[in-house]
């Protein structure tokens, strides 16, 4: 049995699913979880359905937005009190930035990104897309590492069993330390749709949607089916879309259940970005796109004529 | 103040990648600089550009024959001088980390340490925190924007759903590059002439204090993913297969 501290994030007050995800992954360990922000007593409370024996809740206006510091401080105070083997998180921002420095600092390997973990007993295996996508390969952590950082994918795991559990909630002190990185602001964008790298459906435009103007097109059927936009980094170095939405490569890695390119020929870097997609549709004019490889159904076809047409069938089968 | 610009070498995206042994077969591979890393070197020489007496040193670990020419290439773009830390292949993020961050203090006084987010071959986003931990220095990670001061920067970096975090931070500190940030130069003719001239110091892990004994994180089981089945093309007017289209992500796929 191995004693796993997760990082549990949370949205609109909200648990964020990828971060619920991690606890399908954690059964029959000791568990413990660490959440962080500024109000986040509450939810913390919404851990009691789920096999978790202890939460460590750090609630400070000054840790309302993230920050490495900040955040760094919480999590060597949760750490030290509970020793754990495995410290386990889902592949957010804040995630990425700050857990390498856990790592070091606590005398840990760590494998990001993974899409597959296995824990038994204190031994840790988690397995990883390397080289784009093209190679899959078991990241082993060696007695040497003092604790075991992972970072999940998400949308790799499935969900956890709900259940009662009598898990003890403590409100933990925050002292601000000294630092020498500040947030000054943070700039929301103005969408309320889940992240790229968390969305269960995909909709994005290629080069073929010809224009900005297009993008309406997806942002539509997008509305339908509350997927989230995306769109190829030709798009995004022709200025069409900001970089935020690029997927792919030189932009984000995503893992919907459903992926759907329009006008996407598929690239390498493209692919590299979202092969691990569950199902993709593909909508190109092209026959021969390298997308149609990939995909699980294509539609040859004019992406104009194609996508007004889906949300409308979309819409109809959504209404019943 | 002087910069240290830690890149990698990784394989190109277009390579074809083979198993060999027990891990890949590096035989046959097109090494390139981590497109990432060539942002954070970018940014050193536009900083260089700025104030001429800033010296750009380029690190790089990995085995020195091939990990040398992606420091000819930083050199070629403009950097004034190359290190390169002999390690293996299978070195881990830890134990990388750990040697620059040793390699970093006998090299020079950098008040700007400069890297891509990430490497494009493992993926980690974590050797540049790493280092600034075992520095003890702030880190940033995924700019896109950055603006310095004498003391300091004002930097820019994307959040999730299309958030923008703006920061403020205190040198000496690491920095991770993201797209955006600006536009890599290619190296110019003369660029290459000159990097031939260049220094680069060599390393070994036990100068840096690291012993591959202590690796923390290795990687087993290899394996090119299976295929995906062969895809199902929907025929039809425009109407017909979108109608199909959505009956078979109902029903068949069940993701809708």
């Amino acid at each position: 049995m191995a004693k796993i501290l997760v990082f549990i994030e949370s949205a609109n007050s909200k648990i964020k699913k990828s971060s619920l995800e991690l606890l399908s992954a954690t059964a029959g360990n000791e568990v413990a979880a660490i959440l962080i922000g500024d109000n986040v007593s509450s939810v913390a409370q919404g851990l009691k359905n789920y096999p978790v024996q202890k939460a460590f809740v750090f609630n400070n206006a000054a840790l309302k937005d993230y920050n490495s510091s900040y955040y760094f401080s919480c999590f060597e105070q949760a750490i030290k009190k509970f020793s754990p083997d495995v410290v386990l998180a889902s592949g957010s921002m804040a995630a990425k930035d700050l857990l390498p420095r856990v790592a070091a600092k606590f005398d840990g390997g760590i494998a990001g990104d993974c899409v597959g973990l296995k824990i038994s007993g204190t031994k840790v295996e988690a397995r990883r897309p390397l080289y784009s996508g093209k190679v899959l390969a078991t990241a082993e952590f060696t007695d040497a590492s003092k604790i075991k950082v992972v970072l999940m994918r998400p949308n790799q795991l499935p969900q956890p069993a709900e259940g009662a559990s009598n898990c003890e909630i403590t409100e933990e002190t925050f002292t601000a330390p000294a630092t020498k990185v500040r947030v000054k602001e943070v700039v929301k964008s103005s969408s309320a749709k889940p992240d790229l790298t968390e969305a269960g459906v995909i909709v994005s435009g290629g080069r073929g949607m010809k224009g900005p103007e297009h993008f309406k097109l997806l942002e539509d059927l997008a509305e339908t089916i509350g997927a989230t936009v995306g769109a190829s980094r030709a798009v995004v170095d022709a200025g069409w879309a900001p970089h935020a939405m690029q997927v792919g490569q030189t932009g984000k890695t995503v893992a919907p259940n459903l992926y759907i390119a329009a006008g996407i020929s598929g690239a390498i870097q493209h692919m590299a970005g979202m092969g691990s997609s569950k199902v993709i549709v593909a909508i190109n004019k092209d026959p021969e796109a390298p997308i149609f490889k990939k995909a699980t159904y294509g539609i040859v076809g004019d992406a104009f004529e194609i996508l007004p047409k889906l949300k409308e069938e979309f819409s109809k089968l959504l209404s019943h | 103040m002087n910069i240290l610009v830690c890149i990698k070498q990784v394989p190109d995206t277009e390579t074809k990648i083979k198993l060999g042994g027990t891990g890949i077969d590096t035989a046959g591979i097109k090494w390139i600089m981590n497109p990432y890393d060539e942002f954070a070197v970018e940014e050193a020489l536009k900083l260089k550009a700025a104030k001429p007496e800033t010296q750009v040193h380029v690190l790089t670990v990995g085995p020195k024959t091939r990990a040398v020419e992606a420091l000819r290439t930083a050199l070629a773009m403009g950097a004034d001088e190359g290190a390169v830390i002999d390690a293996p292949e299978t070195l881990d993020n830890y134990n990388i980390a750990k040697a620059i961050a040793a390699a970093s203090k006998t090299l020079g006084e950098f008040g700007i340490l400069l890297s891509g987010k990430s490497a494009i071959d493992d993926n980690n986003f974590s050797v540049g925190q790493m280092v600034a931990a075992f520095l003890d220095i702030p880190h940033v990670t995924s700019v896109s924007k950055a603006d310095y001061t004498e003391k300091g920067a004002l930097l820019e970096r994307e959040i999730e759903g299309g958030a923008k975090e703006i920061l403020e931070v205190e040198f000496p500190a690491m920095i991770t590059a993201n797209k955006g940030l600006n536009t890599p130069r290619y190296a110019s003719l003369p660029g290459i002439m000159k990097a031939k001239k260049k220094v680069i110091k060599e390393l070994t892990l036990a100068d840096c204090g690291v012993d591959v004994a202590n690796i923390k994180v290795k990687y087993t089981n290899f394996e090119l993913p299976s295929d995906r089945p062969p895809v199902q093309m929907i025929s039809g007017e425009a109407q017909e297969q979108a109608l199909k289209l959505v009956q078979l992500l109902r029903q068949e796929a069940k993701v809708i």
